[in-house]
Order: C-alpha cells, then sequence, then structure tokens
C-alpha cells in the first residue's frame, strides 16, 4: 500500500451507472420464491459495497466516492450464477493492472456476498483474466478460506473491510 | 436425518461407467452432532484407543466428545488456551496429551487429568497462524508448521519441557499440514507452494530428504497408510495423489540420490471431486482412503483388487454428495473400529458414518 494521500489512479474513468433494476410480476408475488441472479449479485456489489477502487490510498477516504460499478470494477457481464447448484463467481477488473489494492477489493467482494448470501453459496472471486500483475497470486489467496479465515479475524485488516463495505449514505 | 440420495453423477478417473447404485448402501449416515454451533469445525481427532474424539473450530475452543449409548457427547470444552481459531489438534501417543495449533500463533499443550485437561505449557516462535501439529509415534518429538513458511520439530523431555530443535525452512510459502510416518521417523508437510516435503534426522539436525512435485496448486492434507510405505496427498487441484516409497537398490529400478528413498507418486485420483480436497484419511485397519471437499461430498475409496502394487489403481467405493451443508473440512477413520467414520464441516457440524464396503467383483461392464 501506498501511503499519504497519493492516487494511485488520480483519474479513474468514471463509467455509467445501469439503471434500478425492473421489477417483474413474480418477484412482486409473495407466494414464489425468488432466484438468486446476476443482476441481483451485481446490486449486491455495487450498491452496498463501497468500492473505492484502486485510487484510494485508505478506504475510510470517501474523498471520490465511486461505486465498483462506476469504476467499472465490476460489471454484471462478469457475475456468474448458479442457484441450482448453489454457486456465484465473480471476476472483478483492477482499475490498474499493478492496482496495489486488488487483493483487498477481492476479500471484500468475497466477504460482502458471503454475509449476503445463503450459507449454501459457493462463493469464488478472481480477476478478470490478464487485467492485473500478479493475478495467479491474488487468486490464489482468495480462493484459500484459511487465509481468508485468518485475513477476517485480523482486527485492523476486518476494519478496513467494513470501511469498504459501508453504505453510501 | 435421512440418508441423503445419491443422484451426482460420479466420474472415475478410468472413465469408466456410473458407479453409483452399487455405492448407495456403502455410507449410512448414524449421527449428526452440532459440534461447534454458529462457527465452523475445523478438525477431528481421535485419541489413540478411539474413547475421545477432540473437534476444534473458529469459536476458539476445543471439544472432547465421548459415547454414551449410542451417542457421542461433549465431555469437555477447553476455552482458554487459545486467542483465535484452533486449527487443528493432535493426541499424543499415549492418549494423555492433546496439542491444538491456533491462528494465534501459538501451540498449546494440555494434560489429560481425571476427567479433565489442563493447559500445561503454550509453545511459542511461529510468526503467524500455527496451521498443524503432530506427535512422532515416539511421543518424544512434536512438529509445528505456520503460515510464516517454516516447520519447527520439538524435542518433549519426562518433564514436559519442550525445545524446539529445528526449524526446517524448506518451503516457499504457507505450510497447511504436518504428519509424522507411523513406523519410521519420517516427517511429512504439504504447502500452499503445491509440494509436499518429507525430513529426517541427520547428525542432530532435521534436514528435507525428499520434495514431492506434481500437485497443481495448494495441498491441504496428507495421510499415511498403516505401512508408512505409501503416503496419499490432496490438493486445491481437486486431485489426490498416492505416492509409494523406493529405497536404493530397488527391484523395480526406481532412482534414488544417495541413500535417500525416493518417493514417487504412483496413482492420482483425479475427476472426483468438484472442488479442493480439504483432508484425506487413510485407514490403518482395512486399507479403504476417505476424502473431505469442499463440495460438501465425503468419498471413499479402496485399492482394486488384484492392482499392481507398484501401479494400483482406486475405485470410487462410496460417496455422499451433501454430507454436509456446507464445505467438509476433516475427515477421520476410527483407530480401532473399522469402517467407523466422522466428517466435520464448516456448518459446524460432524457427523458419525458407517461405511461397508460394497462387494467389487461384479464388473461394472
Amino acid at each position: 500500500m501506498t501511503g499519504g494521500n497519493q492516487l494511485e489512479n488520480a483519474n479513474p474513468l468514471i463509467y455509467q451507472r445501469q439503471g434500478d433494476r425492473p421489477l417483474t410480476a413474480r418477484e412482486q408475488d409473495e407466494d414464489l420464491p425468488d432466484q438468486i441472479d446476476e443482476r441481483e449479485i451485481f446490486d449486491i456489489l455495487c450498491s452496498r459495497l463501497w468500492g473505492q477502487g484502486c485510487w484510494h490510498v485508505f478506504l475510510m477516504d470517501q474523498e471520490h466516492p465511486l461505486s465498483l460499478e462506476e469504476l467499472n470494477v465490476v460489471e454484471q457481464v462478469r457475475v456468474k450464477v448458479n442457484d441450482d447448484e448453489s454457486s456465484v463467481s465473480v471476476a472483478f477488473t483492477p482499475t490498474i493492472p499493478h492496482c496495489s489494492m486488488a487483493t483487498l477489493i477481492g476479500l471484500s467482494i468475497k466477504v460482502k456476498l458471503l454475509r449476503s448470501l445463503p450459507e449454501r453459496f459457493k462463493v469464488d472471486v478472481h480477476i478478470t483474466p490478464g487485467t492485473h500483475t500478479s493475478e495467479n497470486a491474488v487468486n490464489k489467496q482468495l480462493g484459500d478460506k484459511e487465509r481468508v479465515a485468518a485475513a477476517l479475524e485480523n482486527a485492523h485488516l476486518l476494519e478496513v473491510v467494513n470501511q469498504c463495505l459501508a453504505s453510501r449514505s | 436425518m435421512a440418508r441423503l440420495q445419491d443422484t451426482d453423477r460420479t466420474f472415475c478417473s478410468e472413465g469408466l461407467l456410473d458407479t453409483g447404485d452399487r455405492m448407495k448402501d456403502s455410507l449410512t449416515l448414524l449421527s449428526r452432532v452440532s459440534a461447534h454451533p454458529e462457527s465452523r469445525c475445523w478438525f477431528l481427532a481421535w485419541n489413540p484407543t478411539g474413547t475421545l474424539l477432540a473437534s476444534c473450530g473458529g469459536d476458539r475452543s476445543i471439544r472432547v466428545w465421548g459415547k454414551e449409548g449410542d451417542a457421542w457427547v461433549c465431555k469437555s470444552v477447553l476455552a482458554q488456551g487459545h486467542q483465535r481459531t484452533i486449527r487443528k489438534v493432535a493426541w499424543s501417543p499415549c492418549g494423555n496429551y492433546l496439542a491444538s495449533a491456533s491462528f494465534d500463533a501459538t501451540t498449546c499443550i494440555w494434560k489429560k487429568n481425571q476427567s479433565d485437561f489442563e493447559c500445561i505449557t503454550t509453545l511459542e516462535g511461529h510468526e503467524n497462524e500455527v496451521k498443524s501439529v503432530a506427535w512422532a509415534p515416539s511421543g518424544s518429538l512434536l512438529a509445528t508448521c505456520s503460515r510464516d513458511k517454516s516447520v519447527w520439530v520439538w524435542e518433549v523431555d519426562e518433564d514436559d519441557e519442550y525445545e524446539c530443535v529445528s526449524v526446517l525452512n524448506s518451503h516457499t510459502q504457507d505450510v497447511k499440514h504436518v504428519i509424522w510416518n507411523p513406523q519410521q521417523e519420517l516427517l511429512a508437510s504439504a504447502s500452499y507452494d503445491d509440494t509436499v516435503k518429507l525430513y529426517r534426522e541427520e547428525e542432530d539436525d532435521w534436514v528435507c530428504c525428499a520434495t514431492l512435485e506434481g500437485h497443481e496448486s495448494t495441498v491441504w492434507s496428507l495421510a499415511f497408510d498403516r505401512t508408512g510405505e505409501q503416503l496419499a496427498s490432496c490438493s486445491d487441484d481437486r486431485t489426490v495423489r498416492i505416492w509409494r516409497q523406493y529405497r536404493p537398490g530397488n527391484e523395480q529400478g526406481v532412482i534414488c540420490s544417495g541413500s535417500d528413498p525416493t518417493w514417487k507418486c504412483i496413482c492420482t485420483l483425479s475427476g472426483f471431486h468438484n472442488r479442493t480436497v480439504y483432508d484425506v484419511s487413510w485407514c490403518h485397519l482395512t486399507g479403504a482412503l476417505a476424502t473431505a471437499a469442499g463440495d460438501d461430498a465425503i468419498r471413499v475409496f479402496e485399492e482394486d483388487p488384484g492392482s499392481d502394487p507398484q501401479q494400483p489403481t482406486f475405485s470410487l467405493t462410496g460417496h455422499v454428495p451433501r454430507a454436509h451443508s456446507q464445505d467438509v473440512n476433516c475427515v477421520a477413520w476410527h483407530p480401532k473400529e473399522a469402517g467407523l467414520l466422522v466428517s466435520c464441516s464448516d456448518d459446524g457440524d460432524m457427523a458419525f458414518w458407517k461405511y461397508q464396503r460394497p462387494e467389487l467383483n461384479t464388473p461394472v461392464l
């Protein structure tokens, strides 16, 4: 991590947000179970996960509050859900290939999904292929549940992740 | 609880047909116990006589279970030793001590009194999470390993004093598991660096004498067979590998360097597991191999009758696809009662299973 207020990516590209999800008749019917789909995962990550993104030095800094969606870190097309098999896979794209926060962003995405989804879900979070210099190392760490569990017992790291997960308002 | 139907398709390494029907009755659930509620159950260890079972988990406690009638009940809760997750526990060969490895970077040694356990020593030295602990068959040596990439060998004297006799820095990453060979003073470790390493004592120090390469991702656990001549390793690459020891001058002509044996991979079980294989247990009574996987399943494999010991083939003989509601972290065969298997999971439960070998003499095709 870099210190002070130096921004790794001072001028990130900002993307248009998708509109709100249109409610379907089925979803309004309280008697029918709602399947978990890509859009729901995307909404969990983008409306509630506060993606300060790669340029933020420390995630507490709310100077540039942009969502992961506006930074194109998370896109709905890179979310794969199979509700029947209880699996969710999310590929995220760091805004710059040497982003030092990639592991932290991935960890935050993973934690958000683990907290939001039923426990039956297997959650895989990885970097969009070819978009980060340490892609394999970051993916391996994010896929190691023992290291993720140990990291989340670290009070400082947990605080940073929780900051990252704090809602917009 | 009703036994779950085996509806998943199973894949055999040789591409044979579904063997599901034959396996349907081979594993039956005996009981399910909430071992570490609201937490994860990471590991289970039978004491040498099989009268007690220790469990540990994310709730920072160890529970010791004993059988009363048909039920396994909690006899002791050891909650005061560690500040963070307890990753693994191990009984001493005499059964009077329990060692616990924790993410708090320490290893506790617990002494069993009449019915209770007392923490007599805390072993410090690792820089961060201790991932595994194992007692040598002699009871006078203990090994620990850590995310700090090191394996430590400790010597135990008669006054319960522990002294570190060697720090082994052979791995380049997080060390996940350590076990001792049941027949010789040979230590094995598994790592995030995708390798298995073996160590032996040499002139008052410990040295790495072999590196087993082949897995394509983290090696999570290891198990020796009863003879100590074969080692099973399981990995994030979703395979189990079987390695065999070849001594210098072996009949098979496997090349050895100097006086050290070569450990050669003689079988790979691939295509069976759908996610990471977290644990493997080799029954020393029957030779059956059980696995715990991140696809919530437990599986049992047996060596095919009449298969070549130098190139054995194994068949999947037991499979419970949804043995638990989350990842299965550990499987452990009972040391005295053939076919009794216990498993534990991220769902906090442990489950007891009865395994009966299905008839293997009917050809599938």
